[in-house]
């Protein structure tokens, strides 16, 4: 079988024609497994969902309990057949609950990778190199200037700025899956205990890591009835950027804009986004992860999507790899 | 290198002046000598080693890594310098941590060791043992690409604040020092006396004046005053001792290399306060530049023969600090200015002059001056007390500048984008246009202060309202005939700019009073504005 029988792009997404479903769909379909729960991946409205349990959950958080007809949980690692084709869900290593996804028919494997980090996160499962015939892998950083530092390290430029500017509240900008539980987990892990204020839209969803047990420590919300101006003067304040522009940001005395993203690379785009303090966060492979990754799977050939095709479809050549771009349509390249 | 990666890092997106002052102060005091002294000479550009061109490190780059992915990274990040520092390719020992990184004072004590032509291999040699961060410093250590947004005079207050002393101190030392200021950190830190400049023609930190209140007239007698024009180009100070021939901003920055016209012709010995003009010889006598004619030779290293032949420049001599051997600046005014006159008379005249002096008996008499200059290159009149020493810094009450009042012109809000610090959460920073035809406004210039911070949360509170598009901070907001925001919008001049989509370029604009209450089809035209360069007023 060849592989693009296996797995083809159409409009709606990846699409499986022996197994009848679609990985990651941007619009309503009838049967649609998901990777993870960033909104450009998992959509409401479809009639079936295959998802990890974590994901599945988040759904319910983000759209409610009914955004799809039903739902299935898939463990990982667990051999599920949908009509010929055998799908396994494995650890990405990008949030929590987010998966690869195998697909395995008559001898062949694809292993679709949805987004995916190859370092180790306390919020979320590590990521497991999967051997395939077909690795489908996002290029978001795939360019070699995209060398993601320790995030340790980035922490601490954090906690100085804070001793350095007692007097001003930080405000860091997250996105509110993912990104802000694991940038409050590794604050916690640099020995900073005092509460964290967070931006109502992070509340459910670091709620929600909680109960899974990732402790994320004195969680506040960032509100006027949390204290006056002067009380967040040194405080540490989490909400998704888009906030930072809002009338919410006027409470906070003389506001330090931190954004925590791989993008905070390349000091244009910090500059551009009137950052302060750029740290370089990121919950996708760096340029040498993906370079690494690909040489541990081992594939028989690369698919490359969303983000800069161009760059990595370019390495494999000079590698000896075949590769494509695969292009697909509807996924941001800026979250992150 | 990794202290000093990280200061510049801080430094470069730290909007606040405050700010940037703790960073250093704070890098002064937590990094040792000599490597804090090297950063500090980094910055102030005052470091004389070997460059790395463009070229050369392109042609490293290329030996390392494929030319596609490389021009993809260069075409996505956009500055050479951070694109090879980010795509350099690292070696296993690098990248499993390797720590055998040079640090700043390594990299420029070997740098200024060896000759010319070894730059480029050495710094070849350095990329490899540093991380992104430590390679990026490097780059624009040795490419001299620096723009930091710190001034030397924002360094030398940061030393000032650090030694708790007086900047004066700092300015008047500063030329007689070297990097990397071992005797100036030491003094600062109370561990050894002031150094003693030895240097020849060092800079004197000069006497700046008051913007005068109308009310200041009444509490001042006119009798105790003696005025002058304030010319309209850039104050200096011409200084030859020994031999030794320097120009200096008003800031203490030495700009001698790009005004050889009159820095070689000095033929004095002592300091001269005054205005840098341009000035070209016509029928006989010479004519006075405008500032735009005066921009064609500011912020250069190095001037070209054109230039030179097209805008010569010339000093306007206001005062006489030293005369000789003598240090004049206890001295009154007026003793001053009658040492000054015969000093300047001796001089190239094509090259100096005396600011004249105007007589006046009253006030009414000086705003009858000040409503009529002789000259376009005029803004304004300086009024000076006559028993004034020549005190370094803004005293208070002895001199005072009267600057005509400024253009204004009614301009329509464009586009606005989001402050920082205290203004986080307002749009606070305003482009402006005027009317290029009935229906099309043209961008004409920026503004970001002259409202108060209750104006702010009206106009912000407009722009929220009234936003029909975004890019990234700025939001693009209504403005048509019939609909929109009017700033009468004050300026101090306005020049041709090729560089504006306009055509005109503006000087030192602010917004003076929001026109809530006129129609936008009302706000000026570009015309208007093209009828105002140069127009003598």
């Amino acid at each position: 079988m060849p592989p693009q029988d296996l797995l083809a792009p159409r409009p709606e997404g990846l699409y499986c024609p022996p197994g009848d479903f679609f990985i990651d769909p941007v619009r309503g379909v009838d049967r649609a497994l998901i990777t993870h729960g960033h909104a450009d991946h998992a959509r409401a409205g479809h009639a079936h969902v295959m998802a990890t349990r974590e994901t599945l959950d988040i759904m319910a958080i983000r759209y409610g309990a009914d955004h799809a007809g039903q739902t299935q949980p898939a463990g990982y690692g667990e051999e599920i057949r949908i009509g010929d084709v055998t799908v396994r869900f494995h650890p990405a290593g990008h949030v929590l609950g987010s998966a690869q996804i195998s697909v395995e028919a008559n001898g062949l494997r694809i292993v679709a990778s949805g987004d995916y980090k190859p370092r180790p996160d306390p919020t979320c499962a590590d990521f497991e190199p999967v051997p395939c015939d077909v690795f489908i892998t996002e290029a978001t950083f795939g360019l070699p200037v995209f060398r993601h530092p320790e995030a340790a390290g980035e922490i601490s430029k954090l906690l100085r700025s804070v001793g350095r500017n007692g007097d001003r509240a930080h405000l860091v900008g997250v996105y509110s899956l993912g990104k802000a539980q694991r940038v409050i987990r590794l604050i916690r892990d640099a020995g900073y205990d005092k509460p964290l204020f967070i931006h109502g839209a992070l509340q459910k969803l670091c709620d929600y890591y909680q109960e899974q047990g990732i402790d994320l420590g004195d969680l506040r919300p960032a509100t006027v009835a949390a204290g006056s101006r002067g009380d967040f003067a040194g405080a540490i304040v989490l909400g998704p950027p888009s906030a930072f522009g809002d009338k919410w940001a006027r409470r906070f005395p003389d506001p330090l804009i931190v954004f925590a993203s791989g993008w905070m690379q390349v000091r244009a785009r910090a500059r551009q986004r009137g950052v302060e303090l750029p740290l370089v966060i990121s919950d996708h492979a760096d340029w040498d992860e993906l370079l690494d990754t690909i040489g541990t799977v081992a594939p028989g050939e690369v698919w490359v999507t969303h983000g800069r095709e161009e760059a990595l479809v370019r390495w494999c050549e000079l590698s000896g790899i075949p590769a494509r771009p695969l292009h697909l349509v509807g996924y941001e390249d800026e979250g992150d | 290198m990794n202290r000093f990666a990280d200061l510049l890092d801080l430094l470069a997106f730290t909007p606040s002046r405050n700010a940037k002052l703790a960073l250093l102060q704070d890098h002064f005091r937590t990094v040792p000598d000599p490597e804090r002294g090297y950063a500090l000479a980094a910055l102030a550009r005052d470091l004389d080693i070997p460059s790395v061109k463009p070229a050369q490190l392109r042609e490293m780059i290329g030996a390392r890594m494929d030319p596609e992915l490389f021009a993809y990274s260069y075409d996505y990040v956009g500055d050479l310098a951070e694109t090879i520092a980010l795509a350099w390719p690292e070696n296993e020992t690098r990248r499993e941590g390797g720590n055998d990184a040079p640090g700043l004072a390594e990299v420029v004590e070997t740098l200024i060791a060896s000759s010319r032509g070894k730059g480029a291999a050495l710094v070849e040699g350095w990329l490899d043992r540093l991380d992104p961060p430590g390679r990026y410093a490097l780059l624009k250590l040795v490419t001299g690409g620096f723009r930091m947004g710190v001034s030397s005079r924002l360094l030398k207050q940061a030393l000032a604040g650090f030694g708790d002393v007086d900047i004066n101190e700092i300015e008047e030392l500063w030329h007689g020092l070297e990097a990397p200021y071992i005797d100036l950190f030491a003094w600062l830190e109370g561990e050894a006396e002031k150094p003693v400049n030895a240097a020849a023609a060092p800079f004197r930190p000069v006497m700046l004046s008051h913007a005068i209140e109308d009310a200041d007239f009444e509490k001042l007698d006119p009798g105790d005053f003696a005025a002058e024009w304030k010319w309209d180009g850039i104050r200096v100070q011409a200084v030859s001792e020994r031999g030794v021939n320097r120009l200096y901003s008003r800031t203490g920055d030495d700009i001698s290399a790009a005004f050889p016209d009159l820095v070689d012709g000095f033929g004095f010995e002592g300091a001269l306060d005054g205005e840098l003009l341009v000035a070209r010889p016509v029928n006989g006598g010479l004519e006075t530049g405008t500032f735009s004619d005066l921009q064609q030779r500011l912020n250069r290293k190095t001037v070209t023969a054109k230039q030179l032949r097209e805008y010569p420049v010339f000093l306007r001599a206001y005062d006489l600090l030293i005369d000789g051997g003598t240090d004049l600046r206890k001295l009154d005014f007026v003793e001053r200015r009658e040492r000054l006159e015969p000093f300047v008379a001796k001089l190239d005249a094509d090259r100096f002059d005396c600011s004249p002096m105007l007589e006046f008996a009253s006030w009414e008499e000086l705003a009858a001056h000040r409503a009529a200059p002789p000259s376009a290159v005029i803004e304004g009149v300086m009024i000076k007390r006559k028993r004034a020493a020549y005190v370094p810094g803004r005293p208070k009450g002895e001199w005072f500048k009267w600057k005509r009042d400024p253009f204004l012109i009614d301009a329509v809000l464009m586009y606005a984008q989001r402050g920082h610090g205290k203004r986080s959460g307002f749009y606070s920073d305003y482009t402006f246009g005027v009317w290029r035809t009935d229906e099309e406004l043209v961008p004409v210039g920026k503004a970001y202060f002259g409202f108060t911070d209750d104006e702010l949360v009206r106009i912000d509170k407009f722009v929220r309202n009234n936003t029909i598009d975004r890019f990234g901070p700025v939001r693009s907001v209504r403005a048509g005939p019939d609909e929109g925001l009017v700033f009468e919008v004050a300026f101090e001049g306005i020049n041709r700019s090729s560089r504006h989509k306009s055509g005109v370029a503006m000087r030192f604009p602010r917004i003076n009073r929001l026109r809530w209450d006129k129609p936008p089809a009302e706000a000026d035209r570009l015309d208007t504005l093209e009828r105002m360069i140069d127009a003598p007023r």
